[in-house]
């Protein structure tokens, strides 16, 4: 009975240095991963190495990584919208609806695009906090809603210049010039969208982090009650938390459009399953798991690394969601298989 | 006389932190054996040693004169050992019927097909059932658990247990969750289980319980046994033993207070749908304690005034000014502070350190523009960890790694510190030890010799007496006593609370 004579000494030292390794493993195996990768693409394929490749790919991440930034906000209240991506789509089609139909300025699409999401975020709360409908099932139907109503002023077409209109004239505008700069425009050499992903991840990070109402929507995703018995006004927290995720949809769904330049009816269909696929991603970063900015951002970009070397290694296209699937296992199994957090839980409560 | 269980030279690590340190115990069929020990002695840890929770334990665990290797819950119940856990929801499946929960482990083990109809199962749930002679109609039968009340849970659950026929039942803290009479119900099957030589081991903090039913005492202290007494008592010399020193009396140190300034006033509240509406008014620097049965109506009070929930009638008044708080931040912004009665789901936040859970209803206090101060925030939790003698290495101290007393002092500290205008504080002493009962007690009663008005919710007489100056006594929603202690007795307490209307 080797059981009953050694619980203590030896074997505990030799069990507390191997979950040593593992808490290393949880909290920088992450970061290591998306290091080793851009590393081994930057050794074996010459043009990964131009800051330009760098740069485009940056770009290229900026859009999934702003609507995960937003969406990554609901998963800290507990919650989880599932209507980004419908609500990117829809700041493609209403930036040309304004811009191509009614010939307004670029700066009126960016104003309209932003209260569009603001509003679709504001529709989201309503639905869960006044009318208490659980988070996945609001932001399910909200995101139906959209993409079909998006398609009702535009009779389901995509908008271009010279569309021919419901009473047979002619479209009168269409995609300005600064509207358009959104995309290829930069500043130096970072191109804008980069820009504004930065901006918006360390301004998210810092509000999450840093500040007293990151610290209150932490606590609501953890355990609303004791939220709310400490004080916290629980609903105008996660209504503030949608809304926050459909503007960071609707800036992202503003990227797209520029990029696009014409009002894609499928623009932003493929986002929401990318964005959520980065928020979780970003839960294992750092070991917190939880859902944080800081991760989001590197999740997006490790998974922006792998797409730009697997293509320019010349993988085919089906290739790109068989990386993404296997980058959302390994974050997981970093999550859930190799962290302690749960197991800490009861062995730190002895009584 | 045949031992039923014996333990020799049990130890349990977790880490460095050595919980058990050398336990040996005999465990007597037909008896009852208590233990009693303050939070964190170990208590715990050794009923999931010996229900087979943790494995991995030093020492031998010897039945019928052979030592058996306990590494498994199943291992325990194959050697006859059952335990009743203190979490009553640990052992319920909600969204099963009664039935189903009678028969879960057959469910589990797969010898009730988990696809069979309820109707097939009854029978069966019945002979679970009848062990304890919980004669249940067909329809209660074929409800959801959820609506079985707590204590008849509770007996599911042990009934359960039962149906093994064990040589030695755990029970621990198991009237935790009961009112008086639901306990005195318990305590009947615990007799007669004895009477049929079963061996119990039992934990609680009750000391009347223990006095009750106990025919041995042993006080865990530090993971091993400082006390050893066979019935009748010598209390001051157990808790002499458990706390290191004397228990005494919170109220010495202040006196009775009696308050002149009434800081709160209920208006014809009604808490109950069928109750009738009183008055009542709160004053500053005493402590009112509210007696009451589960489901007298003492949540509901303690809802009320936070905003919680409304009253089914009635207004109030704070400081002359009508007070109607839509929610508890409505509250707290006016210094009406409440502790709720569910530790764990009403203050706990996962992963959260004790800095962070104490600073969190005033997050303002330790921000600037909004950016959270870490250095600030660390600060109010050293000084809630020293003012309140929690047990812990430092602010930076994940709260769910506390003991139940520690937890709690941590979160009745971080509203006291403020200096109330009005605390409330359901059944703040619920899973905690009687050292963490007295600390907390007495800060109590110290915030309002400072001037606070403080309101304490119970279910247990002896914690009323222990903190309260004045005692309110609420039946079914009504008032039924409202006196000074020095002016009142256990035995007119009692009498109130038993009257028909």
């Amino acid at each position: 009975m080797s059981k009953t004579t050694t619980a203590k000494g030896e074997p505990m030292l030799v069990a507390k240095r191997s979950l040593d390794l593992r808490d290393l493993v949880v909290k920088y195996g992450f970061i290591a991963v998306t290091v080793l990768f851009f590393v081994y693409f930057a050794a074996t394929i010459p043009a990964f190495r131009q800051s330009s490749t760098m740069f485009s790919m940056l770009k290229f991440t900026s859009v999934v990584a702003i609507a995960g930034l937003g969406l990554t906000m609901t998963m800290v209240v507990g919650g989880l919208d599932l209507s980004v991506g419908a609500t990117a789509g829809m700041a493609v089609t209403v930036s040309a609806m304004t811009m191509v139909i009614y010939a307004q300025q670029g700066w009126v699409a960016f104003l309209a695009v932003i209260l569009a999401g603001a509003l679709i975020g504001a529709f989201n709360a309503l639905l869960i906090v006044s009318f208490k409908i659980p988070d996945l099932l609001a932001t399910l139907a909200t995101m139906f809603l959209i993409q079909g109503l998006k398609l009702v002023p535009v009779d389901g077409q995509s908008v271009s210049s010279g569309l021919i209109l419901r009473d047979g004239s002619v479209a009168p505008g269409k995609f300005t010039h600064g509207f358009l700069q959104i995309n290829r425009g930069s500043l130096g050499p970072v191109p804008y969208p980069v820009v504004i992903f930065l901006v918006l991840a360390v301004v998210t990070w810092f509000f999450l982090s840093r500040t007293k109402w990151g610290r209150v929507m932490y606590a609501i995703g953890s355990n609303p009650e004791a939220a709310r018995l400490a004080g916290a006004r629980v609903g105008r927290y996660r209504a503030v938390a949608y809304m926050m995720s459909g503007v960071y949809a609707a800036v992202a769904g503003l990227i797209l459009a520029s990029r696009i330049g014409q009002g894609d009816i499928s623009a932003g269909n493929s986002l929401l399953l990318d964005a959520v696929a980065v928020s979780l991603v970003g839960t294992s970063v750092l070991g917190v798991n939880k859902p944080n900015a800081f991760g989001t951002a590197l999740g997006a970009i490790l998974i922006g690394v792998l797409l730009t070397g697997t293509t320019m290694m010349n993988f085919p296209y089906y290739w790109q969601d068989v990386v993404k699937g296997l980058v959302l296992f390994v974050a997981l199994i970093f999550s859930f298989t190799l962290s302690r957090k749960k197991q800490r839980f009861v062995a730190a409560v002895p009584l | 006389m045949q031992t039923a269980v014996e333990m020799r030279d049990i130890t349990m690590s977790f880490g460095a932190n050595e919980v058990l340190k050398g336990i040996n115990l005999e465990l007597e069929p037909g008896k009852v054996t208590a233990i009693l020990g303050a939070n964190g002695a170990g208590k715990s840890t050794l009923i999931k040693v010996l229900s087979g929770v943790y494995n991995g334990y030093g020492g031998t665990v010897i039945i019928d004169g052979a030592a058996v290797d306990i590494d498994h819950p199943t291992t325990a119940r194959a050697h006859g050992i059952e335990a009743v856990h203190q979490k009553i929801a640990d052992g319920i499946v909600p969204g099963l019927s009664v039935a189903e929960n009678f028969l879960f482990e057959a469910i589990v083990n797969n010898e009730v097909s988990r696809a069979a109809s309820l109707r097939s199962l009854m029978p069966r749930a019945r002979e679970v059932a009848s062990v304890l002679d919980l004669d249940w109609p067909d329809d209660l039968l074929r409800s959801d658990i959820y609506g079985l009340p707590i204590a008849d849970q509770q007996m599911l659950l042990l009934a359960r247990a039962l149906v093994h026929e064990p040589r030695l039942l755990i029970l621990d803290e198991p009237t935790s969750a009961l009112s008086e009479t639901e306990a005195a119900r318990l305590f009947g099957v615990i007799r007669r289980l004895r009477n049929d030589g079963v061996a119990i081991l039992y934990i609680s903090h009750r000391l009347g319980e223990i006095e009750d039913i106990a025919d041995r005492l042993l006080v865990l202290r530090d993971g091993i046994f400082v006390s050893d007494q066979g019935s009748p008592f010598d209390w001051a010399q157990a808790l002499h033993a458990m706390l290191g020193a004397a228990e005494d009396d919170p109220h010495e140190r202040t006196g009775e207070l009696h308050g002149t300034e009434t800081v709160l006033s209920l208006k014809g509240v009604q808490l109950l749908p069928k109750s009738a509406p009183f008055d009542l008014d709160f004053r500053a620097g005493e402590v009112t304690g509210v007696f009451g049965l589960l489901g007298s109506g003492g949540t509901e009070l303690a809802h009320g005034i936070f905003g919680e929930e409304r009253f089914r009638a009635g207004e109030m008044e704070l400081k002359g000014e009508r007070f109607d708080p839509k929610a508890p931040a409505d509250a707290i912004a006016r210094d009406v502070y409440m502790v709720p009665e569910d530790r764990v789901a009403g203050t706990i936040i996962k992963d959260w350190s004790i800095a962070m859970i104490s600073t969190f209803p005033f997050l303002k206090d330790v921000s600037r523009l909004s950016v959270m101060n870490p250095m600030a925030e660390a600060k109010v939790g050293r000084s809630v960890i020293e003012e309140f003698g929690v047990v812990a290495q430092g602010a930076a101290d994940p709260v769910i790694s506390l003991s139940g007393g520690n937890q709690q002092k941590v979160v009745v500290g971080r509203w006291l510190r403020k200096q109330p205008t009005v605390m409330v504080l359901n059944e703040p002493f619920q899973g905690v030890d009687v050292g963490a009962r007295h600390d907390l007690a007495e800060k109590t009663r110290d915030v309002a010799v400072a001037g606070s008005t403080v309101i304490v919710m119970s279910t247990d007489l002896e914690e009323i007496m222990q903190v309260s100056d004045r005692v309110i006594v609420l039946a079914d929603g009504n008032l039924r006593h409202d006196a000074y202690l020095s002016e009142t007795s256990r035995e007119e307490i009692l009498e109130r609370l038993s009257e028909v209307e």
